[in-house]
């Protein structure tokens, strides 16, 4: 793993070439956002099939940032029912955003990591905090590290100050903050986004104390957050508002886009979504102008491009060798996050 | 950083092994076969079952496998991680009706099912199974994870190992189903990923999770186990065969027509055999070509055909061999075609549907009864609810329905002249005969008296009874409390008895009147 331990070995043997300075500079420039890899915790709390929209929204998401780059190894997806496959849907493997039917946010290539009953507030924390059994498969797990964005995405039935799970549990605000400072005790992120779409949301973060926290809701305390279309021929609502306009602004976002937090603020106005949707900062270090969309959604890799050939050589001790050995020391370490 | 060391090492050896210069050739230890066998079913239905076969000649257990090919790299490790000797999931969604489709390949309980029979070199091998449940659930997106010991079985007689065995000590046999299990696409993109060609080449490109979920009966399944290499048996193999079973609907997906095409089914068409295959065949059961008065027509014309006892029945099947460039020839695709023609025509048919009020049903039907057997005509229909003026005096005696009317030309066993109308006896020329090969009868049916629910009649009588006493007792109580005033009087009486009273009250002591 990454440590400052390691940096110091690693600028030692660069600085035994003979130009150091322009090899200092480019690493530099490798770690200058501070996170090197990205994850997703995706859920969806809801069951039974008049709450098809919240797995619509967290598949709407799911799609997105596998779209931008974070690949299924990296996202914890979690679904509390099963709509594609419902006996009531009429297009079996299919779940729709919008009711032209136009986009199939299920697709093709979906893995879900959680489903059914296993979705609940035991199995979501401990995801969170990293207790998981021993005997759970990787694709259950949140591998984070302490260079490591998370996104977490919830959508469900809430009220002031919890959210249902499966309309038999609840989680509170006081659990949740709890749960992320354990995360921060234990180096698990390195920065935090969390967005939540349900009733009276902004009542989910108000407790957090941890640093480096951003989060969204997409309604105040006292306000609904209101579903967005209802399609005749499926018979229930596709999507809630928050999460369709996110969606829309979403699929203009491209793995190398420059949009910042600010753009993702301005996302949903009253007009369109009735409710207030509302933000929460303060614990964060940096300006939210600062920071890109794709430092969450996004899974950026930084690629060192060269034009110079190497010549490889089997004997162990040329300086070829070396230049070899070393290229491949920072590229792994680039993406050691894997 | 520890990742950096080895990597560079196993690099570094790379390196050095390929500028050594001689590169050694290991012969292919593992092959693919794949087939598709496409069934039109009794009801109209089709039904599809994929199998793709690898095998892999090697011994997991004792070498230190470390380059896999064709074989899944993830099972691999799970065999010799948990010394698996057989293991079988499926996850089925739907019922197979045997009734309407006949006998099935292979079937599965709806929802999850694993069994697994371990080696006798396992130890504690409750603990493998749910280490292996678990691993399994991660694999597949499945929640195997909820397999334990209140749902697992140790069964002793009905799950022989099914490939080779040294012994068959039950004690290391595990079975387990899950009912409540959905399957849906995200267990089908770990499954199709499993495969060689994954998705993109051979039979595995007609796999698309649209189609095959809009499906009446949809079963995947995988299994795992160990065969003889080759007819002497000296040596053993691993054979991994991923099995899906669909049946699509003739009427959800074939608009109720019974002619099939493979665009139709999978929205798809065949382009290539998979590369890595050394096998691969498309069967098409044609069995049932010939009878009852339908022929079955396949396009394009099969490259052979296959005759076999196939569950205990002959069975035709027309061969396409992929790999043969010749079932390709002009389109680069293959689209197979299934049509039915029926041979003999069904006969005249008019059904006139019933009118509230207006008119009843009229079914007419011209049929040719096949010999020997038996031929059962029947309508469903329903009486809708009268009413109540439109009862009967007497409803609960029951409604009838009209006897059916059928009236047949009979073939003649003996022939017959013609009947001079005038000269023969009445009871001969009932029916005018055309000619003297058949005769003409009309039969009826017995007329059917139906119970139908009737409504209470008397349920008027007691409603206006009961309301007009309770209002009778109760308003009228309450108006007369109301409206009427009360006043005590007094009786009038003479005063001869008067005065005798009030003698009688003063000797007593009581107040006079």
């Amino acid at each position: 793993e990454a440590g400052p331990g390691s940096l110091s070995r690693c600028l030692a043997y660069l600085t035994s070439f003979p130009s150091p300075s322009v090899w200092q500079d480019q690493a530099e420039q490798l770690f200058k956002s501070g996170h090197t890899n990205n994850w997703a915790v995706l859920v969806c709390t809801s069951r039974f099939w008049f709450n098809y929209r919240h797995v619509a929204n967290t598949l709407s998401v799911y799609r997105s940032v596998k779209r931008l780059g974070i690949p299924d190894s990296h996202i914890v997806l979690m679904l509390a029912d099963d709509m594609a496959c419902n006996p009531r849907n009429p297009k079996p493997a299919t779940v729709f955003s919008h009711k032209n039917m136009e986009l199939n946010v299920y697709g093709d290539d979906v893995e879900v990591d959680y489903r059914s009953y296993e979705v609940t507030v035991e199995n979501f924390l401990r995801v969170l905090t990293g207790r998981v059994p021993p005997s759970a498969p990787r694709s259950k797990r949140l591998l984070s590290d302490d260079r490591s964005n998370v996104l977490i995405y919830m959508t469900g039935h809430g009220g002031n100050g919890f959210l249902k799970f499966q309309d038999s549990e609840e989680i509170t605000n006081v659990e949740l903050a709890d749960a992320f400072e354990q995360m921060w005790q234990k180096r698990r992120y390195h920065e935090m986004l969390f967005i939540i779409d349900t009733c009276q949301g902004a009542s989910m973060y108000e407790r957090f104390y941890s640093p480096n926290v951003m989060a969204l809701a997409s309604s105040q305390v006292g306000e609904d957050s209101l579903s967005h279309q209802p399609d005749l021929a499926i018979g229930v609502h596709l999507m809630d508002r928050y999460t369709f306009y996110v969606l829309e602004f979403l699929e203009e976002i491209h793995p190398a886009s420059q949009a910042n937090m600010n753009d993702l603020f301005q996302v949903c106005p009253k007009s369109l979504c009735v409710s207030t949707p509302g933000h929460r900062t303060d614990l964060f270090q940096r300006n939210p102008q600062n920071v890109l969309i794709t430092d969450f959604f996004g899974s950026v890799r930084k690629v060192e491009l060269t034009t110079e050939t190497v010549s490889l050589k089997p004997d162990l001790s040329s300086m070829g060798y070396r230049y070899l050995y070393l290229t491949l020391f920072l590229n792994n370490w680039v993406a050691s996050g894997e | 950083m520890a990742m950096a060391a080895p990597l560079v090492l196993h690099l570094l050896l790379a390196l050095l092994l390929g500028l050594g210069g001689q590169s050694r050739a290991e012969p292919e230890r593992d092959s693919l076969r794949e087939e598709l066998v496409l069934t039109p079913l009794p009801s109209g239905d089709v039904s599809a079952t994929f199998q793709f076969r690898t095998r892999w000649d090697s011994e997991l257990q004792r070498e230190g496998v470390s380059h896999y090919r064709l074989f899944p790299k993830v099972l691999g490790q799970l065999i010799s991680k948990y010394s698996v000797q057989e293991l079988h999931l499926s996850l089925t969604q739907g019922f197979w009706r045997t009734r309407f489709w006949g006998q099935p390949f292979l079937q599965a309980p709806a929802g999850a099912e694993l069994w697994v029979w371990f080696q006798n070199s396992v130890a504690d091998v409750d603990k493998s199974w749910k280490e292996l449940s678990n691993i399994l659930s991660g694999i597949f997106c499945a929640s195997l994870n909820f397999i334990d010991s209140t749902n697992t079985v140790t069964p002793t007689a009905s799950f022989k190992p099914l490939g080779l065995a040294n012994g068959t000590n039950h004690h290391f046999l595990r079975y387990a189903v899950l009912p409540r299990e959905v399957v849906c696409t995200e267990n089908l993109t770990p499954w199709k990923k499993l495969l060689p060609c994954s998705s993109k080449a051979g039979l595995s490109v007609l796999l698309k999770a649209e189609r095959l979920f809009h499906t009446s009966y949809h079963s995947q399944a995988v299994h795992i186990r160990p065969v003889c290499r080759d007819a002497h048996c000296v040596s053993v193999s691993w054979e991994l065969r991923q099995t899906l079973t669909v049946v699509f609907d003739a009427y959800t997906t074939g608009q109720g027509k019974k002619d099939w095409s493979l665009f139709r089914m999978f929205s798809r068409t065949i382009t290539e055999a998979c590369p890595l295959a050394s096998q691969s065949y498309v069967y098409v059961d044609i069995s049932r070509n010939g009878q009852e008065n339908e022929s079955l027509e396949v396009s394009p014309p099969p490259t052979s055909t296959y005759q076999a006892v196939i569950l205990g029945d002959r069975k035709t099947y027309a061969v396409y061999d992929l790999l043969n460039l010749a079932t390709f020839s002009g389109s680069r695709s293959l689209n197979l075609q299934l049509k039915w023609r029926q041979l003999q025509d069904i006969g005249y048919i008019h059904y006139q549907p019933a009118q509230d009020r207006l008119r009843p049903h009229l079914l007419e039907m011209l049929i040719q009864l096949p010999a020997n057997s038996v031929t059962k005509v029947s309508i469903q229909f329903e009486r809708a609810l009268l009413k109540w003026t439109e009862y009967t005096p007497d409803p609960n005696h029951g409604f009838y329905v009209s006897p059916s009317v059928l009236s047949a030309l009979v073939p003649n066993l003996v022939g017959a002249k013609p009947a001079n109308w005038e000269e023969s006896p009445l009871f001969s020329t009932m029916f005018p005969t055309s000619d003297s090969s058949s005769y003409f009868v009309r039969l009826y049916t017995e007329p059917l008296l139906v119970n139908l629910p009737t409504p209470d009649f008397s349920m008027p009588y007691n409603v206006i009874c009961l309301t007009c006493t309770v209002v009778a007792v109760c308003y009228g109580s309450f108006y007369n409390l109301l409206t009427r005033t009360f006043h005590l009087e007094e009786p009038k009486r003479s005063r001869l008895v008067r005065w005798l009273a009030n003698i009688i009250r003063r000797i007593r002591g009581v107040p006079p009147v």
